[in-house]
């Protein structure tokens, strides 16, 4: 019998999960796959609707983590296997190597030593990471991370004489006794390639809106300056296409919940920016649930934010400028439009990071990749792993996940 | 007090800049018996260095620690000593080596003697560390008996829940419902929109179920017919006074959970929907009360409804209602300007309730009138034979897993749903409804016929009609601040959806926000889990959310304390009440440690066991303050919030940036912690400027602390008469606001408020 908690994802639902459940008094472990915690809402420049900086949020959420004993948190960690029944559950945990010492120490100047440029996953493959790196400078853990299989023997040699790096660094398994587990393994953008008929990701300047998050973040790729992939340039037409994935059946089923107020949130990053810039925003349906509905009329009262109730049929590479021809039927004219922009933002949809993968825990899923809870189990779900949620209400998600938790434990 | 201080010295931070025996040798100069540990680490934040700092300790050398070399933000795990020992950490890596550039922009270089410069900097910063550790105790803390019962309001769907959730984790819980009977909307309806998976059909809610299992549960206690008149103390040791069917009751609860739900909007702001002069007009709330007696029939004839179309909304016709009330809006906050502007020195403690009602309301509940619409159209379908059900909305509001609930009523041909807007609803033969639908999908003007019209209703939640919480606090009786969201009981905080204004009391399901029932289930756990947190936490004596497990508290010097009622007034989260007289009577399980009341308090009366106004005053006054500023460079006290602004100014010089050389960075709780006193002696030692680094404030306001950063701006405008009088420019002391993402804008602001002052020139009190 465990009272403690295991809770699986380290990003904004999972951290707050945990955080809530150790200062009620019950130890928690946190497993991250990532080498930092965050998930994300590290890769979001302003969060709707108060256009405030998600760093904030996370700076309060690590220093909790720092005070409080009772958590403890494994990164580039997964759960590989998953043994006995409710409030006791045996659970090994795999941790990779991070290969550096423990320890803030600053490496960029070592770092800048290696060859190799990576693709940047972080910043969704718009810039390239040396194979020593941080993702941003609030990262949590401060702490490098040596992707190694990107570097050379003769750079190991160079590394080696760092006290800061340990080649010999290893994976190991280690084993927790838990109660209770919550899964909140998150959202991954829905993958573009599919999307044929919307450039599948092959198009130099139609993005995702999470790449755009990382344009206007300012420690993303151009430091927060929004430009065109192809040449740095600033745009002055930019289209939203929203429903990219969603509400189809062909892709996700469901509504993601969130691309209405992101891509009028981006909206205002790209007017708060350009003064002249002008945006249209394609859509079926404007979703702006509660108070959100101030919002949006505060986005749309700008005369240079438009919309249009059509789905896009189609979106296209001008070879010539490399602008985006976006293909649309106006639903209330019936008439067809085609129009130029020089930058296209998909809205795409939010997928489980479980779609197509598996956990190695009994639990219920549906065809889409949600996970269902398991009250008898005392298997809980927080945040996007159960449903298409907002930040807020993944922290909400999170903290009603610890209480079902603490009473998993608390009753045995 | 810590009097016997260890300095450990990070190789790797200083090593490479300056010569470390020197640097020793003159902290021994400056403090003597005060610092008889001083040693030079490789690396400080390592095992080693933990163990022979802890052996220190344990021998009784020391009695406080101080850690020269990278941020207190990391490598934490190696300098934790436990509650009693106190630590202080000087930023000399991300906020000396790396941020310092000497006046001609150049940074430091390894190998070589630092300049002058920087060797004041260290100085300065060294000192200052061992001043705050001199002047600090190790927090105690203030545990209380606690009572571990909950108070759950409102006996609806989520107080319910909430009660139950509160029980299954071993508490008590005491669920208070106005009406005679349990269940709220939810027991007056025929059947919810989907609350499980898959999201496809209306289902029973089985709240009897529900309601039966509260009644057998031993620790649940339930009063019906009942509502709070008082609620009285504080965290963990509340007395709630409930008026009972049989008289008045006083029970003690430990925390609250505020689920009182909803009033349907005041049928004026359905009047251009038709509702009140077309006959057959009813709302959704009068519609489901058909649906569960059975029978769907038009309130003008009683005859059997066929065509039944439900409008979403209609914005174009609410066009006079939005302009009526921003016109009022505007008025309203010029009115207030100007009180403001003509109120004395007098100070207004009370916060006077007001209802809040806006056509608004209507707006905020589109998921649910989305819904609602839907499974109602359902209820047509199942109760009236060869019926049809119109929908026409602007947008179809149903967000995430529910787009799966549209769909599949896409699927039934008797369901005609149509985007349009709605311009006009009249009355046709035998009291049809004719409603009149523009822009809609078929490219013309519609009118359709109907039998009967369903309009939405809006959820305003309960705390904005009335107070609710009944709360004997100084500041009143309600949450505070409620106009900024319209009156629901919500959190300012994306990230922190339970963030409250008072302490102890957590809103969760419709008063806090329009949700669907499933929402609000989860939203009853949540709110339950922070009310047993702040219980367990009030019983360590320690702070919650955002300070959590901060031991210390505010403690008050009542000889000197002048009743000017200041602190009781400013405190965001109204944790001090007062006697007649106006002395403060401090509630520490209310307190949020932020240091509000310390920077109110004009006599300086209020203080933390690590942190005070004496404290960082003698910070402030031990920085060595060159006589001669054309030739040493001026100096300047950067007060920065330690949540935002401070991480900002590490990340900035992770980022490569640096700045000037002649600030000293002191970081505060909250910049609503800072006491003008302390820019009056930064001012009097002859410092040259003083630059506060805080939040942003007003609508959407990002201090953690709701109040701090504003208040402080408040007390800047205040700070002009002592700074004149002392014959000293205001342009000397300046607050910014800024974002934790500021990092690559707020080295320029110090740069440029450097400069301004290079260009005011000397403090007129440098050399006195």
């Amino acid at each position: 019998m465990s009272k403690s908690i295991l809770v699986i994802g380290g990003g904004f639902s999972g951290i707050t999960a945990a955080l809530e459940a150790a200062e009620v008094g019950h130890e928690v472990y946190l497993v991250e796959k990532r080498p930092f915690l965050g998930g994300r809402v590290m890769q979001l420049n302003k969060y709707f609707p108060k256009l405030c900086p998600p760093s904030c949020g996370l700076e309060i959420q690590f220093q909790r983590i720092k005070r409080n004993p009772n958590i403890r948190c494994f990164t580039m960690a997964e759960v590989v296997s998953v043994t006995g029944k409710g409030g006791d559950y045996e659970v090994a945990v795999k941790i990779r190597p991070r290969y550096t010492a423990p320890k803030s120490c600053d490496l960029s100047e070592l770092a800048e030593k290696l060859n190799a440029n990576v693709k940047n996953e972080f910043e969704f493959g718009l810039s390239s990471r040396k194979p020593l790196y941080m993702d941003v400078p609030f990262a949590y853990p401060g702490r490098y991370v040596l992707d190694i299989d990107h570097v050379s023997e003769e750079e190991k040699k160079l590394l080696s004489k760092s006290p800061f790096i340990n080649l010999k660094d290893e994976e190991k398994t280690i084993t927790l006794n838990v109660g209770s587990i919550i899964i909140a393994t998150g959202w991954k953008p829905y993958d573009v390639t599919r999307l044929t008929n919307l450039g599948a990701g092959s198009i130099a300047n139609c993005i995702n809106n999470m790449q755009m998050e990382r344009l206007a973040s300012p420690c993303g790729p151009t430091n927060g300056k929004i430009v065109r992939p192809s040449d740095g340039k600033p745009p002055k037409k930019i289209a939203f296409v929203q429903c990219a994935g969603s509400r189809d059946e062909n892709h996700l089923s469901y509504c993601s919940y969130i691309c209405c107020m992101a891509s009028l949130k981006q909206a205002s990053y790209i007017r708060d920016m350009y003064p002249d810039a002008e945006v249209t925003i394609f859509y079926i349906d404007l979703r702006t649930p509660g108070r959100y509905a101030k919002f949006a009329e505060k986005i749309l009262a700008d005369e240079k934010v438009k919309t249009v109730k059509g789905k896009v049929a189609k979106v296209e590479e001008d070879m010539a400028t490399s602008g985006v021809w976006v293909t649309a039927e106006d639903a209330i004219s019936g008439n067809k439009i085609t129009e130029l922009f020089d930058l296209v933002v998909l809205a795409t949809g939010m997928q489980p990071s479980l779609a197509g993968e598996s956990l190695p825990i009994d639990v219920e899923m549906d065809s889409e990749g949600f996970v269902f809870e398991s009250k008898d189990k005392g298997i809980f779900v927080a945040g996007c792993a159960a449903e298409p949620l907002d930040v807020m209400k993944s922290a909400q998600s999170g903290t009603a996940a610890a209480m079902k938790a603490i009473q998993t434990v608390r009753g045995r | 007090m810590a009097e016997k201080i260890g300095i450990y010295i990070d190789k790797a931070t200083l090593g490479p800049y300056m010569d470390l025996d020197q640097l020793v040798e003159k902290i021994k100069n400056r403090w003597g018996d005060a610092t008889p540990i001083i040693k030079v680490f490789d690396l400080v934040a390592s095992e080693e260095a933990k163990k022979d700092i802890k052996k220190d300790l344990d021998s009784g050398a020391i009695d406080g620690v101080s850690i020269v070399g990278p941020s207190p933000r990391e490598d934490t795990e190696y300098f934790d000593f436990g509650p009693k020992v106190l630590v202080d950490r000087v930023n000399l890596r991300e906020q000396g080596v790396m941020a310092f550039k000497n006046p001609d922009g150049s940074p430091l270089k390894p190998g070589e003697e630092p300049p002058q410069l920087f060797w004041d900097m260290v100085m300065d910063y060294i000192n200052m560390s061992v001043i705050k550790l001199q002047k600090s105790v190790p927090a105690e803390g203030e545990p209380l008996e606690t009572e571990k019962t909950i108070l759950v309001l409102g006996g609806g769907w989520t107080g319910i829940h909430a009660a139950q959730a509160v029980a299954d984790a071993g508490y008590n819980a005491i669920l208070v419902e106005k009406e005679q009977e349990l269940g709220g909307y939810a027991a007056k309806m025929y059947k919810s929109f989907p609350i499980n998976p898959p999201y496809t059909s209306a289902e029973d809610p089985k709240i009897e179920e529900k309601i039966q299992a509260l009644k057998n549960n031993k620790k649940i206690k339930i009063y019906t017919g009942t509502q709070l008149e008082k609620l009285i103390g504080q965290p963990g040791q509340y007395t709630a006074l409930l008026k009972t069917k049989k008289g008045e009751e006083e029970v003690k609860v430990g925390s609250v959970v505020v689920a009182t739900g909803w009033k349907p909007i005041e049928p004026k702001y359905l009047e251009p929907l038709g509702y009140g002069t077309l006959k057959n007009v009813v709302t959704n709330v009068e519609f489901e009360d058909m649906a569960k007696k059975g029978e769907i029939k038009r309130p003008s004839d009683g005859n059997v409804a066929k065509n039944v179309l439900f409008v979403l909304s209609a914005t174009n016709l609410y066009e006079d209602i939005a302009k009526q009330e921003e016109e009022e809006r505007k008025k309203k906050l010029e009115e207030a300007e100007a009180a403001d502007s003509e109120k004395s020195e007098e100070v207004d403690i009370e916060e006077t309730f007001e209802p809040i009602e806006t056509y608004r309301h209507l707006d905020y509940t589109s998921e649910v009138t989305s819904l609602t619409a839907l499974k109602q159209a359902g209820y047509v379908r199942e109760f009236v034979p060869d019926s049809v059900a119109y929908i026409i909305y602007e947008h179809m509001v149903t967000p995430g897993v529910y787009e799966l609930y549209y769909k599949s009523a896409q699927n039934d041909p008797g369901i005609m749903l149509t985007k349009g807007k709605v311009t006009s609803l009249y009355a046709g033969n035998n009291d049809n409804v004719i409603v009149r639908i523009e822009d809609n999908l078929l490219g013309e003007i519609v009118e359709i016929e109907a039998d009967l019209v369903v309009v939405p209703t809006g959820f305003v939640p309960t705390t904005a009609l009335e107070p609710v919480i009944n709360l004997e606090y100084r500041q009143g009786p309600a949450f505070p601040d409620l106009d900024l969201f319209d009156g629901y009981a919500d959190s300012n905080y994306i990230c922190f959806p339970y963030e409250t204004r008072r302490t102890g009391i957590y809103a969760a399901g419709p008063v806090r926000q329009p949700m669907t029932l499933a929402r609000s289930v989860s939203d009853a756990y949540g709110a339950a889990l922070k009310a047993i947190q702040c219980i367990e936490s009030v019983n360590r004596g320690v702070a919650v959310h955002p300070r959590s497990g901060d031991l210390s508290f505010p403690k008050f010097n009542f000889v000197r304390c002048t009743q000017c009622k200041r602190c009781t007034e400013e405190c965001p989260f109204g944790a001090l009440d007062d006697d007649e007289k106006g002395t403060p009577k401090p509630n520490v399980a209310r307190c949020r440690r932020c240091g509000t009341c310390m920077g109110a308090c004009p006599e300086r009366v209020i203080s933390f066991d690590n942190y005070s106004v004496g404290q960082v005053g003698s910070m402030i006054t031990s920085i060595k303050v060159p006589d001669n500023m054309d030739k040493e460079g001026p100096r300047i006290v950067i007060l920065a919030c330690e949540n935002d602004a401070y991480p900002a100014l590490d990340m900035a010089a992770k980022r490569g940036h640096r700045w000037s050389p002649y600030v000293r960075i002191i970081p505060v709780r909250c910049l609503g912690s800072v006491n003008t006193i302390w820019i009056a002696d930064a001012m009097s030692k002859g410092n040259d400027g003083c630059l506060l680094l805080g939040c942003k404030y007003g609508e959407d306001y990002q201090c953690h602390f709701v109040k701090g950063s504003e208040l402080c701006n408040r007390r800047m405008i205040n700070i002009g008469e002592t700074l004149d009088r002392l014959g000293v420019e205001l342009e000397r002391v300046r607050q910014e606001q800024v974002a934790i993402d500021d990092y690559d804008r707020i080295p320029e602001i110090i740069d440029s408020f450097v400069e301004d002052i290079i260009k005011l020139g000397p403090n007129p009190f440098k050399g006195y």
